[in-house]
């Protein structure tokens, strides 16, 4: 059975395998380990920056975001960065690791 | 004026012994450089040559190759990571094969080692899951007209390659090493039955579940090699695959002899290595085995093996490259290349195969003047 | 085969030909540049079959790297297949410098980069640059020390297309230039030898210090182009970005984060040259 996707744990790449660099509206992310440079807008670098080194699911890092960030409706919210999370680990900038 | 007339001597000459490039002037590098660059062993030299004197005008071709081949090295283990996240959740071993295989478990035959398309071994009952897996996660087919589609699932060892449509990376699946058609032929079960774990490449497990890729056994890593030296193709690639196998050869003695040296003469490997060739035999591979020892002991030892005179046929072969970086040797070539076609189906089908290819060919000239 | 060898910029060729007439138009139009002792790459010209060598002859470029698909060329054209049997090694062999898909001119020790897709006028108007005030860096590759950011020449002949060829040939009379080969797969083309000072002076460096992505026949508009969209689109014209890896990375977000870039349409040289000249006051 698979879980709900709001339910996923994510881990980020640790901190010394992206380089970010904020250029305007958008931030580039130089990932180490494939070698590739992600474009991304907000709230990407906000996501990863938040994660830190820790296993989080959606609505934990909702929480944990809504600290700096004025998210507005707090379930939609949850929603809109479950959808981040998995996008980012097709990426493979963060990794799930629900268990 | 470089030899035109040389063939690729120098490139085996300077893998075998570093030191044989001192005596190498401008002419001598030129030629080296480029059938390196042919043979897709420029990585492999630029680290072996470390530390040799050299003009910096090489120095700086083999930085750059150097630079390159860690960049491939990095593309590949990327892509075995992503293919083992495509497939969470497959319960059956995924082995790397080939040159991944070599970076990821850190051998001596990945150092600069070209790699280009990501090789992976599956058990055959599970190809639909794990082709429908690798769909799901963004790969495609590379487009195939059917009849090459129909042959390769009736009669191959793998999959029609998939190319990932973001990365633009391609996967080739197999369920064994050689053609279903081929006449040796590996026990696949034993290969996957007895492949270890590799943990360099696997990401953070998903779903409670660890992603474990895995490798050949030190011995089928060496027959793998093996069987795509001598019992599949036309050796293109040969000389690469020669020196892939000899690392592999070494990298088993070293293990094996405890840091001694490997004996002398290696015919002798029979009871160093009876594991080997035990496993040998298993795979129907025992006669490639014991040519690939040969000619490997021949190129890359200094104390050498006793050529048969088929050996040599092998070795005109493998170094049929000049100073320009042309392949030369037309006859010998042609000769391997029926041979390939030989050596992967039987008499009837092979007619069969050329016939059908030489009609589409024609099909496609004719429509190409309409 | 016979064999002439070439240094242009940091790069080194041996060129290899089964016929003598493309390598004596080389030796020609590259007199003035070194040889080389030991070249970076290897290109053959190379007929495709025995028979072809002589009968309707037909080259294939072939070399260090090759397109596996690769169209052979009509022997007339041999000189063109050179020149691309060159481009390919460059652009998928070397990694010493960041390839950029460029062209670039140098003034008061400053380079100005201009890229765009074919048919924008890059080269033409480094060209036009070069006999106009400024140094011809290069019409085809702007390479960037990955290092430093400084932008290294890589003057090669001018490879100009159909109408450019005329207004260059008006436009000065001490120019040198290759043969006219018509109807090549990119058209009619001639090449003209690079301006003397650009050949001699073709070890000398210059920091970037304006970006322009010019497009040809539209009226004159400039636009800035905001440093993620300049970034996205350099990655786009660079050949070896990717295989730099890190060091790529860093060059190419040090040169959008420190050189201005700005979009310029243009339906004309002569306008080109003076918003060219105007964008060059204000900014670099």
């Amino acid at each position: 059975m698979t879980a709900s996707p709001e339910k996923i744990r994510y881990r980020a790449e640790p901190s010394g395998a992206l380089l970010i660099r904020p250029l305007d509206a958008m931030t580039l992310i130089y990932h180490r380990a494939s070698g590739i440079t992600h474009m991304v807008t907000e709230p990407v670098p906000e996501i990863l920056e938040a994660m830190a080194g820790d296993a989080l699911d959606a609505a934990e890092l909702a929480t944990r975001l809504s600290e700096t960030f004025d998210l507005g409706g707090a379930d939609d919210a949850a929603a809109i960065i479950a959808d981040r999370l998995a996008e980012l680990a097709e990426l493979g900038l963060v990794s799930a690791v629900r268990g | 004026m470089s030899n035109p007339h040389g063939d690729a001597s120098i490139l085996v000459d300077a893998l075998r012994d570093p030191e044989t490039v001192r005596q190498l002037g401008s002419d001598g590098w030129t030629a080296l450089l480029a059938i390196a660059r042919a043979e897709q062993l420029i990585g492999s030299l630029a680290y072996r040559l470390e530390g040799q004197p050299m003009p910096g005008g090489v120095a700086a071709i083999l930085e750059d190759a150097r630079l390159n081949a860690e960049y491939q090295r990095r593309s590949a283990l990327w892509e075995a990571n992503r293919a083992a996240a495509a497939l969470a959740g497959y319960d059956g071993k995924v082995v790397l094969m080939k040159g991944t295989a070599y970076v990821a478990a850190d051998m001596k035959a990945g150092i600069g080692r070209h790699i280009g398309d990501l090789d992976i071994m599956v058990a055959e009952g599970d190809l639909p899951l794990v082709e429908e897996k690798l769909l799901a996660a963004g790969w495609e087919w590379v487009k195939e007209d059917e009849y090459d589609d129909a042959y390769y699932r009736e009669h191959m060892h793998e999959l029609p390659p998939l190319i990932h449509k973001e990365r633009d990376r391609m996967i080739d699946v197999h369920h064994t090493i050689l053609p279903k058609t081929a006449r040796p032929k590996p026990d696949a079960e034993a290969m996957l039955e007895d492949a270890v774990p590799v943990n360099t490449v696997s990401p953070e497990p998903v779903e409670g579940r660890a992603i474990s890729l895995s490798i050949f056994c030190p011995e089928d890593m060496v027959l793998h090699c093996t069987a795509h030296l001598i019992a599949d193709g036309e050796l293109d690639g040969g000389l690469r695959n020669l020196w892939d196998f000899h690392c592999l050869i070494e990298a088993m003695f070293a293990s094996v002899m405890d840091g001694n040296e490997p004996p002398d003469p290696i015919w002798v490997h029979d009871q160093t290595l009876g594991p080997l060739y035990r496993r040998a035999k298993q795979h129907d591979l025992e006669a490639a085995l014991r040519r690939a020892v040969r000619l490997a002991d021949y190129c890359f030892r200094t104390c050498k093996s006793e050529l048969a005179l088929s050996d040599r046929l092998f070795l005109r072969r493998l170094l049929a490259r000049n100073g320009y970086g042309q392949p030369t040797r037309k006859l010998t070539r042609l000769g391997f290349y029926i041979r390939s076609h030989w050596l992967r189906m039987p008499p009837f089908m092979l007619a069969r195969h050329l016939w059908t290819k030489w009609r589409m060919g024609r099909k496609k000239s004719a429509s190409d003047a309409g | 085969m016979q064999e002439f060898r070439l240094t242009v910029g940091p790069a080194s060729f041996r060129l290899l030909s089964e016929w003598k007439k493309p390598l004596n138009q080389m030796r020609e139009l590259y007199a003035e540049y070194p040889a080389a002792d030991i070249p970076d790459f290897t290109v053959r010209l190379e007929a495709v079959n025995a028979l072809r060598r002589f009968i309707r002859p037909s080259a294939a470029i072939n070399g260090d790297y090759m397109l596996p698909d690769a169209a052979p060329l009509p022997i007339e054209q041999g000189l063109l297949a050179l020149e691309m049997g060159m481009n390919l090694q460059m652009a998928l062999g070397w990694r010493r410098q960041m390839i950029l898909h460029a062209s670039a001119a140098e003034r008061g020790g400053k380079a100005l980069i201009m890229t765009g897709e074919s048919g924008s006028g890059k080269s033409t108007l480094s060209a036009l640059l070069g006999i106009n005030g400024w140094r011809f860096m290069g019409d085809e590759f702007a390479l960037i020390d990955p290092v430093n950011g400084e932008a290294v020449p890589y003057p090669r002949l001018i490879s100009l297309k159909n109408e450019a060829i005329t207004a260059m040939q008006d436009g000065a009379a001490d120019i040198r230039f290759g043969p006219l080969m018509k109807a090549t797969p990119k058209g009619d083309i001639r090449h003209m030898v690079p301006p003397a000072d650009a050949i001699a002076q073709m070890s000398k460096r210059a920091n970037p210090a304006l970006i322009l992505f010019p497009r040809f026949g539209h009226d004159p508009a400039i636009r800035d182009m905001p440093p993620s969209e300049t970034f996205m689109r350099l990655t786009q014209a660079s050949t070896n970005y990717v295989a730099l890896g890190e060091q790529g990375f860093e060059a190419l977000t040090g040169l959008v984060q420190n050189v201005p870039a700005r979009a310029l349409d243009y339906r004309s040289g002569e306008e080109a040259m003076e918003l060219v000249e105007k964008l060059w006051e204000e900014l670099a």
